[in-house]
């Protein structure tokens, strides 16, 4: 029997839940039970494994039961539930948790891959260049070089520099 | 600014040409932003939704692209002037439900729309006629990129620029394609068509988008998944998605004419003989009927008649396009009287499809377009 969820790998978890007077199976490979947290079949709903890929569930797993609201804007996480929609940007940092595990089922990814707004950009580049010339510099002292240590001081002092401006902006 | 005095005359829109465009009716890539400091308009309050629109606004008509725009709040427009601008395909269904905080700015030539507060503060759409996903993606970042000199969208390194709902967030973008789909629906490959595609983590949805039933044998086709994936990635993977469909497409026209030919022209023919004779009938049944006359029209049973007389039908026998070309209010019953008098009208100088079309063209003519 193959897994109701990958339909790949041969399904080695077997559950079956009766709600009222319905009965309902679910047949998973190890991997899916995993990713589904479906190590306590007391404490998930078929239907939601089903209909809502644990989505519901893997809200409710996150917060504990406890309610967390978004210090900015107020938004809960029963509101979350209810519409399914976050409060504002920084609701995401709020309920990271709970996010986590319902990105993974939506997405290809967990990381964004794609543009970036060029004032950001510019920022990453220098702390990048910034990060490389440190790394050189300390490479010089090692070797004695100190020549070529001063060059390296002094472009630091410069992208520092240029970093702190672009940042304001 | 009325909104009828600027949108392009329905036989004006119908004529025009994308490659493709016998069976792509037009491309799409729609990005999501929000500004970083304010609530999403699902839970921001009214003063703050007005806030986000004054910010907004200024903003957007300040583009190079949208001089001589269309700007307005939609809580000055009129029902039913958002239901034509649904019916166009320039605003969605949720939008049209807004009102006051809420507003939409529409470029000379209909190919840059944004809605301002939807779901998102910001919903930006760059539309061409025909497959032309990569200059709607062109268009639209660079659209974008303007736009962030001015305004701070909410943008996290890990996550991407942050949208209300999780399901568009990284990317915030939407690439998709209008499919007219006769073939394979006669064919009756549309359903595995439909499975495959949904398998490599696209959606299929009707003619107005999600939740909506494919009248007229229009499907759109786009991406689901945002995060994880650059734009141009999902631009490549869509327009390979999609060359595959325009070719099963045609496989399907080309198997059916030559199998069962019968069944294709009796299809045709009965779906004429209705729209060139009914004295009442349903904006559903006309689309349905238009899906098959435009089929009639690439398939050679309609010669001298151009595919843009059925497009423009298409458009002015939806509900609210009827209603505004009269000044009384219309029953649905009507409207079906008044759309069967419409078409009976258009169609007079059409005559019946012919018994036999021409060789069939190959599909070759249509790509030398491009």
């Amino acid at each position: 029997m193959l897994c109701c969820i990958c339909k790949e790998k041969e399904a080695t978890v077997h559950l079956t839940q009766i709600a009222g007077d319905k009965m309902q199976k679910v047949d998973l490979c190890e991997d899916c039970a995993k990713t589904k947290g479906v190590n306590d079949p007391t404490g998930f709903s078929l239907a939601d494994l089903l209909l809502g890929l644990g989505a519901s569930q893997e809200i409710e797993q996150a917060a504990g039961g406890a309610e967390i609201k978004c210090a900015r804007c107020g938004f809960t996480h029963a509101d979350f539930k209810k519409a399914g929609r976050l409060g504002c940007p920084e609701c995401y940092t709020t309920f990271s948790e709970a996010l986590d595990g319902l990105l993974k089922t939506m997405h290809k990814g967990t990381r964004h891959v794609g543009k970036v707004p060029e004032t950001l950009r510019k920022t990453r580049d220098l702390s990048d260049r910034l990060k490389l010339l440190q790394k050189k510099l300390g490479k010089a002292i090692e070797d004695e070089d100190f020549e070529q240590a001063a060059i390296f001081r002094d472009e630091i002092k410069q992208v520092t520099a240029r970093l702190a401006t672009s940042s304001v902006t | 600014m009325d909104i009828h005095a600027f949108l392009t005359p329905p036989a004006e829109s119908a004529r025009r040409k994308g490659p493709y465009d016998r069976i792509v009716m037009s491309s799409r890539v729609r990005l999501a932003r929000n500004l970083r400091e304010a609530s999403f308009p699902g839970w921001a309050k009214k003063p703050e939704r007005v806030r986000v629109l004054e910010l907004i606004r200024p903003a957007i008509e300040a583009l190079p692209d949208m001089k001589d725009a269309f700007s307005e709040a939609m809580d000055s427009l009129s029902t039913l002037d958002k239901q034509i601008l649904v019916e166009r395909h320039l605003i969605s269904r949720e939008h049209a439900a807004k009102s006051a905080g809420s507003g939409l700015v529409l470029n000379r030539d209909e190919t840059f729309c944004v809605m301002i507060n939807e779901e998102d503060h910001l919903r930006m759409q760059a539309l061409r006629p025909g497959l032309q996903l990569r200059q709607a993606w062109t268009a639209i970042d660079q659209a974008d990129s303007n736009l962030e000199k001015k305004l701070e969208f909410a943008f996290s390194p890990e996550l991407g620029y942050l949208t209300a709902c999780p399901t568009n967030i990284g990317t915030g973008i939407r690439v998709s394609a209008m499919l007219h789909l006769p073939g394979l629906v006669l064919a009756e490959q549309i359903n595995p068509i439909i499975q495959s595609v949904n398998k490599l983590g696209l959606a299929v949805r009707g003619l107005y988008g999600e939740g909506t039933e494919a009248l007229g044998n229009v499907f759109q086709v786009s991406n689901q998944m945002t995060l994880g994936e650059s734009e141009s990635a999902i631009v490549e993977r869509l327009e390979k998605v999609l060359g595959q469909i325009i070719e099963h497409e045609e496989n399907a026209r080309g198997t059916l004419l030559e199998k069962k030919a019968k069944m294709v022209y009796n299809h045709i023919g009965r779906a004429y003989g209705i729209l060139a004779n009914a004295h009442s009938i349903s904006s559903k049944e006309t689309m349905n009927l238009l899906s098959l006359m435009r089929l009639g029209v690439d398939v050679g049973l309609f010669p001298g008649v151009d595919r843009a007389l059925v497009d423009e039908l298409f458009i002015l026998t939806q509900p609210a396009h009827l209603q505004k070309q009269h000044s009384e209010k219309l029953s649905a019953e009507e409207r079906d009287l008044l759309r069967a008098d419409m078409v009976r009208e258009r169609l007079r100088h059409v005559s019946r499809p012919i018994a036999k079309p021409p060789p069939p063209q190959s599909p070759e003519l249509d790509k030398t377009e491009k």
